[in-house]
Formats: C-alpha cells, structure tokens, sequence
C-alpha cells in the first residue's frame, strides 16, 4: 500500500443511511437487541447473587403469573400484571400523538398526577353529597380536564412563542409533585403525611368491579383507547395533519394546515388522556393518593412509545416486557434477598439495547472490503 | 428571623446551590454540545455511589485513615463512576444517533437503579440497619479553611464552606471563561448551534459532542458527590439525588446558559428550597407550598426568554437533534 493511497483510502467504517429495511430483518435485528441485553441482564444477575440466571428467571416468571395457589383465590396474581401493563400502555398511548407530531412532551408524569389529583380531590369533597354514578362521571370529567390543562400551557407557549417544550413540561412535572403534597398536608387529619384509603366504608367515587374481578373496568378502558388510538392515527384527518406536522412543519403550512391549532389540540389530546389514566390509577385500583403514584411511569412511558416507533400495536408487548421485567424483579429479588431496584437496572438496559437497534435499522454499516481497493 | 438563624440561613443556601451549581454547569457543557442530557440525575447519583463506594473500600483496607488520602480516593471513584455512566450516554446519542431524550430518560432511570442498588448492598455489608456513613470522611470534606473562625460572621459567610463549594465556583468560572472567550468554546459552541456549518468549518462534531457530553457529565457527577460526602456528612440515602437532578437541569435554563449566572442562580435555588424551616410564621403546608418555586421561576425564565427571543439566551438551536453528516 503506497502513502497516497492511505491519505485518500477510504475509512475504515462506512456508515451509510437505508433507503429502506425489511420487516423481517428488522425484526431480526430487535430480536438479537433483546437477546444481547437478556444475556447482559443475566451476566449481571450471576455477578449479584451468585446463583443460576434460569432461576432467577423463573421466579421472575413465577411472580408475574402466579404459582397455582396464589391463583386459586379470587384475585388472580396475573390479573395485576395485565392491569399495571394496562395503566403503562394507557399512559403510553396518551403521549403518542404528541410524540409524532414531534412534540416533546415529557411531562406525562405531571399530567396523570393531577388528573389522580383531581379524581382524589372530588373523591373527598363531593363523595356521599352527590348519587354515586354523578360522582364517578364528575370525578372523569375533572381529571380530564386537570390533565389536558397541564399540557396546554406548555403547548400554547410552544405555539405562540416557540417555547422550549421539553424544559417547560419537565418542570411541569415537579410543579404537579409539590401541589400532591401539599393537597395530602392540608387534607391530611392523622398527621402521618398519607391520606390512607380514601371513602374506605362508604366506597364512593370507585370504579366498581365487574363479574367479579377487581381491576376490569381499567383494563376495558385501555383496549377501548387502544382501539380509538389506532384508528385515529391511522386512518383520521387528524392523525394525518399530526403526521405532517411532525415530518415538516412548513410542509404543513403549504398544504394549509394550521400548525398552531394541530400542535394545541394534539397536545391537549395527549393531557386529557393523561389525565383519563390518572382518573383509572385513583378510581379503579389505589383509591388513596401519594406523591410518587406515578412512579415514573410517565418516563417509562415515553421509552415506550419511541421504542414501538408510536405503533399502538406494538405498544402492547413492549409494555408487557418492562412490566414483566419491574414486576418479576420483584418477586425474584425478594426471593433472593436483593434491593428490588435491580428491576430498574435491567428495564433501563432492555431499553438501551432496543433503543440502540434502532440505528442498525436506519444505518447500514459498510467495512472497507480491501479486495474492492485492490480493483480501483 | 434574627441575626443568627440569617447567618444559618445564608450558609444553608450556600451549601446546597454547589451540588445545583455543579450539576448544572456540567449540564451546560453538554447543552452547549447541542445534546440534551436527560440523564443528568442518573449521572449524579452514580458519581454519589461511586464516591460512597470508594470510601467503604477505603475504610475496610484496614490502612490508618488519611483525610487527604480519602477524598483523592473518593474523588477519583466519582469520576471514574460518571465517566463510565455518561459514556453510555455519548455513545449511543453520537455514535448510534439515538433519540437523545428517550436515551437521557433511560440513563436517569439506570443511574438511580445503579446507586440504589449499591447503596443498599453497602449498606446491608455495613451492618444491615440504618444508612451507610463515613463520619471520617465527611468531616475531611467539610473541613473550613483554618482562619474562617476568627473572622466572626464574615468567616462563616464567605470562608467556613468546604473546599467543593469554592471548587464549584472556580470550574464555573472556568467554563464560563472557555466558552466565552476560548477558541474551544468557540468552536463548542458552534456545534451546537449549527454542526453541519461547524463540519463544513473543519470542525470534528463528534470529537467535541464527545468531550463536551464527558467533561459534562464527570462535573454533573461531582455535584452528587458533594451531596453525599459534604452535604449528607457522607451518609447514603437511596432515591435523594433526583429531585436536585431536576433541579440542576431547571437551573440550566434559569441561567440562560451561562454558568456565571448560574453560581446566583444555584444560590437563590437553594435558598429557596431551604427557606421554610426558617420562616417562623408559615405552616408546614405552606412551606411544602414554597417548594414550587424554584420550578415556577423557571417557567417563568423560560417563558419570557422565548417571548423576548433575543439569540443569546436561547437553547443552543440544535439541541435534542442527532447530526449525521449524510444527511443534509
């Protein structure tokens, strides 16, 4: 190899952009991301506790499902993985068509919060004053409303002023956290910063159970807004105006789109769903309200959704594996004697490896092929 | 309030504007890159972890303790420990090209899983009840410089600090000066801004996105140190370094980006978070209240500042986007 050819040889690695990729291979390539952490997650487990990855997995498995005694009761052990798997998609699916309209709304967080805010709130001022049925839709009604009033302000900034959205609905966040526990201290009358079960004995404002099953009605819930999600991304004016939004915005404004009114109605869509989920957390699963009620699954849900590339179909596994991986690690941590925050370890590292595929999708990586120089 | 609870006042405010102070200079590096690194809170509490666990080695070595020594040791582990997270961080969003909020969320997430993971198997190794503490440690931290006390209040305002709080202001400065007046920050700068014009200029984008994302995040990682070792008195306390994450990041955007603002800026933060207890006359529930503030000023900062929309004191315009230089 002559000193010119190295000053004008190609680079070692060549990264080229798709033009476009195969289902299968890009299945392919998730699979093998997926794996690669699961091994990664195993080597971590081996290190921590010294014990068998299989075993670990199959406490995992054993407490997302249930052993058959755990089931044989009326509450099913795996009814409250679908449920919490329903509240993360749920919530995932509220921040999707923000998300594709290339809005950064990170603030779901905040908004759920004050929906459960404001379905706890109605749920102590007006239960046993008004019929238990009114209660129930005023109690939808307000989180609704709490929930996309949190993200409108943001978006209306966002429209008028090209304010950053990220930062804005970030604070927004811990603005939603402070009113939560400042809303448990002035309610609070046992001093123990924790408002308890709210209308244990009377069981106003529940959701009630249906044939039987605690945590039905949510689960309803959320396939009722998957279904609506799906078909009004895909096949509505409106899910088409967000989808050009989100590619180019001035090719919006050619074809005559208001920009401004899709971005406010859009976001305000996403809040209200938020706030629906806050309304279903309080309602129909905690009855009681704490700061932390969210638990980051507003963030978790925004992994969510990038990681389904904003397809509410795909949504549904994805969710179920970070459930499966917070809920089992749970159960098998408890086993095994560890801090339960492993779950998160190995959430963030799935979604690491699954985020990352995502550029052996869009790129193609070429090596320099020395035969190839050898012809030129 | 009287004059003695003011002077504690003061000191209180200082003391926790240098974990802001760091963690937000750290941030404005990496902004200045035209990355938005969501995982700041991650990284904090990984450098606070990494530090706690070099002082539990330290201290189990059995050698005859040496302040000295033990913060070189707990520093160096801090900055080893941030490093490593922070590279996960840089090497997905540059080289992979990663959404940069999806993968600062997941470091934030994996940050805290890390430091609590480890706090608690520390602290289980330490007895089991109770929280991990280096009493020794903390108080090689915390030591003032020798003449504050002569000094009457003058020394407790300005010099009773230990030596991370003036550390914090001297790399504010610094950083200041370099993205200001340096040709570096220059060319920093300009890739944040623009990076294909900062390409076209024969400026490396990943080099500086890489160096800029790394310094960041080892400066962001020392504030969590400082909370754990000075703050804390070198007591571990899991999930306690996310709320000054998000602090640090809000801080960011009340500066306007300018880490001189910013040391003003961490001190009214942290004034303002430790301002309730010493209001006599407001109630428990409207101290929670107070808590909002820092928050709403922010909002408020940022709002404006995009109304007024003067260029230097907006976003680095290409903040959040992955460049790949094909693509143009």
């Amino acid at each position: 190899m002559t000193k010119t050819d190295k000053s004008h040889g190609e680079p070692l690695i060549h990264i080229t952009k798709r033009a476009d990729i195969s289902f299968w291979q890009s299945v392919l390539i998730h699979l093998l991301g997926i794996t690669a952490a699961l091994i990664i997650c195993s080597l971590l487990i081996i290190f921590v506790t010294g014990s068998k990855p299989l075993d670990i997995f199959k406490a995992m498995i054993e407490g997302v499902v249930g052993t058959p005694a755990a089931n044989s009761g009326i509450n099913k052990q795996y009814m409250e993985f679908i449920h919490k798997t329903a509240i993360l998609l749920a919530i995932s699916l509220a921040v999707t068509p923000a998300f594709k309209m290339k809005f950064w709304n990170i603030g779901a967080e905040g908004q759920v919060l004050m929906g459960a805010l404001a379905s706890a709130y109605c749920m102590i001022e007006f239960g046993g004053r008004v019929n238990n049925t009114l209660l129930l839709i005023i109690m939808l009604v307000v989180s609704i409303l709490m929930g996309a009033l949190w993200a409108v302000i943001p978006a209306i900034c966002k429209a008028l002023w090209n304010t950053n959205e990220t930062l804005f609905t970030l604070m927004m966040n811990y603005i939603a956290t402070t009113l939560v526990s400042y809303f448990i201290m002035v309610k609070d009358r046992s001093g123990r910063s924790d408002l308890g079960i709210i209308n244990e004995r009377t069981g106003y404002g529940y959701l009630p159970s249906l044939f039987g099953r605690n945590y039905l009605f949510n689960i309803f819930i959320t396939v009722g807004l998957l279904v609506i999600m799906f078909v009004y991304l895909k096949y509505s004016k409106q899910g088409y105006e967000i989808s050009v939004v989100g590619g180019s915005e001035n090719t919006a404004r050619y074809v005559g789109i208001n920009v401004k009114t899709v971005i406010i109605r859009t976001v305000a869509i996403s809040g209200a769903i938020c706030g629906l989920v806050g309304f279903m957390m309080i309602s129909g699963d905690l009855h009681s309200i704490k700061s932390t009620v969210v638990g980051g699954q507003g963030f978790t849900a925004i992994m969510v959704s990038w990681m389904s590339k904003f397809n509410p179909l795909i949504m549904v596994p994805v969710s179920a594996l970070i459930v499966f991986l917070s809920v089992g690690s749970k159960s098998a941590t408890s086993a095994y004697r560890i801090d339960n925050s492993v779950g998160d370890i190995l959430a963030a590292i799935v979604i690491f490896s699954i985020i990352a595929c995502e550029f052996f999708t869009m790129y193609k990586i070429d090596f320099r092929k020395s035969k190839r120089r050898a012809d030129t | 309030m009287n004059f003695g609870m003011l002077i504690t006042f003061i000191r209180q405010s200082v003391r926790l504007s240098s974990t802001l102070l760091l963690g937000s200079t750290g941030e404005i590096i990496t902004e200045k890159s035209g990355n938005l690194n969501l995982g700041t809170p991650g990284i904090m509490a990984a450098g606070a972890i990494s530090g706690i666990a070099g002082a539990y080695f330290y201290t189990r070595s059995g050698a005859a303790f040496n302040p000295i020594l033990s913060i070189v040791i707990t520093m160096l582990c801090c900055i080893a420990g941030s490093f490593l997270t922070t590279l996960i961080y840089a090497f997905l969003t540059v080289t992979l090209k990663t959404n940069q909020n999806v993968t600062g969320l997941a470091l934030t997430t994996f940050g805290l899983g890390i430091s609590n993971f480890a706090g608690s198997i520390i602290n289980q190794k330490m007895g089991g009840s109770g929280v991990a503490a280096f009493p020794e440690i903390g108080k090689a931290y915390r030591a003032s410089l020798p003449f504050a006390p002569k000094l009457g209040f003058v020394g407790e305002i300005l010099f009773s600090y230990g030596f991370m709080t003036y550390l914090a202001i001297v790399i504010a400065v610094l950083v200041s000066f370099v993205l200001t007046k340096t040709r570096v920050g220059l060319n920093l700068r300009a890739v944040g801004e623009n990076p294909a014009t900062a390409d076209a200029a024969g400026i490396s984008v990943d080099r500086y996105k890489y160096c800029a994302i790394l310094i960041g995040g080892v400066i962001s990682g020392l504030g969590g140190l400082y909370y754990v070792m000075d703050f804390a008195a070198a007591n571990w306390q899991n999930n306690i370094l996310d709320q000054f994450g998000w602090l640090a990041v809000a801080l960011v955007i009340f500066a306007l980006w300018r880490p001189n603002i910013g040391i003003i800026g961490s001190i009214i933060f942290g004034a303002l978070y430790v301002v309730g207890p010493f209001l006599l006359k407001l109630t428990n529930q409207q101290q929670e209240l107070l808590k909002i503030l820092p928050y709403l000023f922010t909002v408020i900062v940022l709002v404006i500042t995009s109304m007024r929309n003067k260029k230097e004191n907006q976003p680095p315009q290409s903040l959040g986007l992955s460049y790949f230089r094909e693509e143009r």
